[in-house]
């Protein structure tokens, strides 16, 4: 008997002290006169500069505004603390402020609030994910200087030989100066992309303090932070903005599954889910969920192929050509995809960028399998079979497959799915130009300009282009372009580049995404903006 | 028996080093760079790697880091994700949802499950055994997602009567129904291992022995025949609770409950290593420590049983 009370003495407390955590938990449902939208957990700290991914994106928005703020139907830029951004020549700017912005701690927003910003964005050594948004800024590669062996290579990039960039200046409280290293019209625009937001004192003074708590100077401030469960913003009444926030604040609540964030806007529970899961696309089943509550526009994504064109079976441009005629877009978009994305007529997707002319890509990317296969037996037919390879882990699955279908039905090539485990593995084959065939290549632009879809991608040399194109003629359309005296020649030489890649093919315009967001019958001026973010500015609280 | 005790918690050093060992190598010596897929399609910056490379020690040899990772985590700091968050408060959130959802789960499948298994090998061989036997082989042969998605949309879009997901709060009510997805597999488990432990059971020496005494039959069966009988689903029951612990991914997932499953699911997903190793060093503390808690609770049920 003594025996076993003893054992009791043990096993009770082991229990207790396993269960006993089991107790406590906070936070709460909606509360009145706030929003709640459906997030991710941030993947970085929540400092604009070191925020590229959406659901640290969406919280760093509403805490901070920058230089221009985007219409949201229009996409078109407006001053927001900047009074006037002034140039010449597209390579020097003087920036003007308005008064009376404020951060969140009170103080002031100066010239030098945005230029310590930029230079610790782009200082090499504080490892900011952003550094490469300032690269056209003048003594940029002084701060971050180049690996002179590429990026995977062994060597270490050399220390950066100054601290600031010699281009970008304080003139007093409220100019800035910047000099650009060669003329780029569609600078101003990037100014509205939240890596060039302000950053009050406080940020240099402790970083991590504001990593705790950050300072913004926009229309929401920081409240609370669950990790992993939710963030809660709230209005700022002090918000020197164009748009005064109609609510209270904003509770961005974090969904591992797209499916549940659904189902709770379905029943009342969430008040706007950026995208509808793909289950409720088919058959239209949320446009019957959710009536006319739904938002359904074009975004500024796209995807491609990117064709690899150091290897010898792609070489000839009518292959190329062949390939991308034989694909029929409209099809795939519409059984595959359900709708949710729509068929590319260019490599940039027109929509959501103002006066941009659609139908880059001309006949090229029109389905007419006859001329494909034209095309081929021409340039001699394609050797072998074709693989097209794509990350295994993000569902890519099921268009690849129809691509294949079609190029193995209109032209007769032997075409397979080549999946690669994961999206670090298939980034790591770009690096190392290991691609034998198309792969799969998404893009999702930052700020509203046509600039982003094509040079940061087949520019020689560019970040992006793994097809290694080059093209000493594209280079020169781009860079007559970047120097455009005025917006509208600037979009129409644009095109012009657009259209040397018709003629070129490096890769293959398949498909633009379309926001498909929905929202519940509590809210109204629901607005979606080009990066699929609810504009929380106008959203309204019905009474 | 206390030095029993002494020297299973012993035993649990080695075999903690051993697990995180290997964890830590599976997830950090993995080839492929863990920061490269970080900034989407864009290659990320040098200096941003550099930087993340140095935050956490990849330039050393494995073991080195290993022992570095080690050194902090006897100091109880489990490290920080790459949003700079630390790894103790997360898993501090994340745990006591767990462990409610787990005890509901538990309560359910203990209560039910064995309920249905006494009435069952009571009986034996007649409609409700046949009936416990259907049951238990339709709860086995679903899914837990398919479970989770029907109760979900039934009950929660079309019938309004619990929420589609839990709230942050996770209240014991908001859990009944997930806990019910989540214990539903083993609730079945359990029954049957119940029913079988009593058919056998009935027939030893000990239970004639208490018949021909002339007790009451309640007694003979509640005291005699069940204490019995409880041994291997109470080891069930044990071992389940780590189990449930951990592997809560889909129910959590389904009902976005802020708990570990969906919390590792996630670090493993976005690759966050810290995250990874940290909690699965915890569950593996788990499962040990249920391991000698089952151990010491056979001694309760069968006083025959005794610790060297």
């Amino acid at each position: 008997m003594r025996k076993r009370r003893l054992t009791a003495c043990v096993a009770v407390p082991l229990a207790v002290g396993l269960l006993a955590s089991g107790c406590g938990g906070g936070g709460s449902a909606t509360e009145e006169g706030f929003i709640s939208v459906n997030s991710t957990e941030p993947e970085n700290p929540l400092v604009p500069a070191n925020t590229t991914e959406t659901g640290g994106g969406n919280v760093v928005d509403a805490m901070f505004t920058g230089l221009v703020g985007y219409d949201p139907e229009t996409s078109e830029p407006y001053n927001e603390v900047a009074e006037s951004i002034d140039t010449q020549d597209n390579k020097v700017f003087t920036i003007k402020l308005k008064p009376g912005w404020t951060f969140h701690d009170g103080s002031p927003v100066t010239a030098n609030s945005f230029v310590k910003a930029w230079n610790y964005a782009a200082y090499a050594p504080n490892g900011q994910s952003t550094t490469s948004f300032f690269e056209q800024i003048q003594g940029y590669r002084d701060v971050s200087p180049a690996d002179p062996d590429g990026d995977t290579g062994p060597q270490e990039p050399p220390q950066p030989t100054a601290q600031e960039m010699s281009g970008l200046r304080a003139v007093d409280d409220s100019t800035i100066s910047v000099t650009l290293d060669a003329p780029f019209a569609t600078w101003p625009t990037m100014l509205g992309y939240t890596a060039f937001s302000p950053m009050p004192e406080s940020f240099f003074a402790d970083p991590e303090a504001f990593e705790e708590h950050p300072v913004g100077n926009g229309p929401f401030k920081f409240e609370s932070r669950q990790p992993n469960t939710d963030i809660k913003l709230v209005t700022n009444d002090q918000y020197a903005g164009q748009n005064k926030p109609q609510i209270r604040g904003v509770e961005f609540r974090i969904y591992n599954e797209l499916e549940t964030a659904y189902q709770d806007l379905v029943s009342g529970n969430l008040d706007f889910v950026d995208q509808v899961p793909p289950s409720a696309l088919v058959g239209n089943k949320w446009r019957t969920d959710l009536q006319d509550r739904v938002v359904d526009k074009e975004m500024l994504s796209n995807n491609a192929l990117q064709l690899p064109l150091y290897d010898p079976k792609l070489k000839d441009p009518r292959v190329r050509h062949a390939l991308s005629m034989a694909i029929d877009r409209k099809q795939i978009t519409d059984t595959v995809f359900e709708g949710s994305y729509l068929p590319a007529t260019g490599w940039v997707p027109s929509g959501p960028i103002k006066g941009y002319e659609a139908g880059g890509c001309g006949q090229y990317c029109e389905y007419n399998p006859q001329e494909a296969k034209k095309l081929l037996d021409e340039a001699g037919g394609f050797n072998g079979p074709l693989t097209i390879t794509s990350n295994a882990d993000g569902g890519h699955k099921e268009w690849v497959e129809a691509i294949c279908n079609q190029l193995n039905t209109n032209l007769g090539v032997q075409c397979a799915f080549n999946p690669v485990p994961t999206f670090a593995e298939f980034l790591k084959m770009h690096d190392e130009n290991a691609h034998t065939g198309p792969f799969r290549f998404g893009w999702l632009g930052d700020y509203p300009a046509a600039e982003t879809f094509l040079g940061k991608i087949y520019r020689t040399g560019a970040s992006s282009n793994y097809m290694r194109y080059s093209s000493p003629e594209f280079d020169a359309a781009m860079s007559r372009a970047d120097q455009a005296p005025s917006e509208e020649e600037g979009l129409r030489l644009y095109r012009e580049a657009e259209n040397i890649l018709a003629k070129d093919m490096p890769s293959i315009p398949l498909w633009n995404q379309k926001a498909q967001s929905g929202y519940s019958d509590r809210i109204s001026d629901v607005h979606v903006s080009f990066d699929r973010k609810l504009d929380l500015e106008l959203v309204k609280l019905n009474p | 028996m206390g030095r029993y005790v002494l020297r299973r918690l012993l035993q649990l050093i080695p075999v903690f080093i051993g697990t995180t060992f290997i964890i830590y190598c599976l997830v950090w010596a993995l080839p492929g760079d863990p920061f490269a897929g970080r900034c989407g399609d864009r290659p990320c910056p040098p200096a941003y790697i550099a930087e993340m490379t140095e935050k956490y020690n990849l330039n050393d040899p494995v073991y080195v880091q290993y022992f570095k990772y080690l050194w902090q985590l006897l100091q109880g700091d489990f490290g920080d994700t790459y949003s700079g968050l630390a790894v103790n408060e997360l898993v501090g959130n994340a745990y006591p949802i767990t462990i409610r959802l787990a005890i509901v789960a538990l309560v359910i499948e203990a209560v039910i499950g064995i309920g249905a298994g006494i009435l069952a090998g009571l009986r034996g061989r007649g409609f409700l055994d046949s009936l416990v036997f259907m049951s238990t082989l339709f709860l086995i042969s679903l899914p837990v997602f398919v479970t989770g998605f029907v109760l979900q949309v039934l009950l929660g879009t079309e019938w309004g009567l619990i929420r589609p997901s839990v709230s942050s709060q996770a209240t014991w009510g908001e859990l009944i129904v997930p806990g019910l997805v989540l214990g539903s597999l083993s609730m079945a488990y359990v029954s049957r291992l119940m029913r079988t432990s009593m058919i056998e059971n009935k027939r030893a020496d000990y239970v004639r022995t208490a018949t021909a005494k002339g007790l009451h039959p309640r007694r003979v069966v509640g005291v005699h025949l069940l204490r019995n009988s409880m041994i291997p689903v109470i080891t069930f029951l044990g071992t389940d609770l780590g189990a449930l612990m951990g592997g809560a991914i889909v129910t959590e997932g389904i009902f976005n409950i802020r708990g570990i499953g969906g919390l590792i699911y996630d670090a493993v997903l976005t690759k966050e290593g810290t995250t990874v190793t940290g909690i699965v060093t915890l569950l593996v503390l788990v499962y040990l420590l249920m391991n000698l808690l089952v151990d010491l609770l056979y001694a309760v049920l069968d006083p025959r049983i005794r610790y060297a």
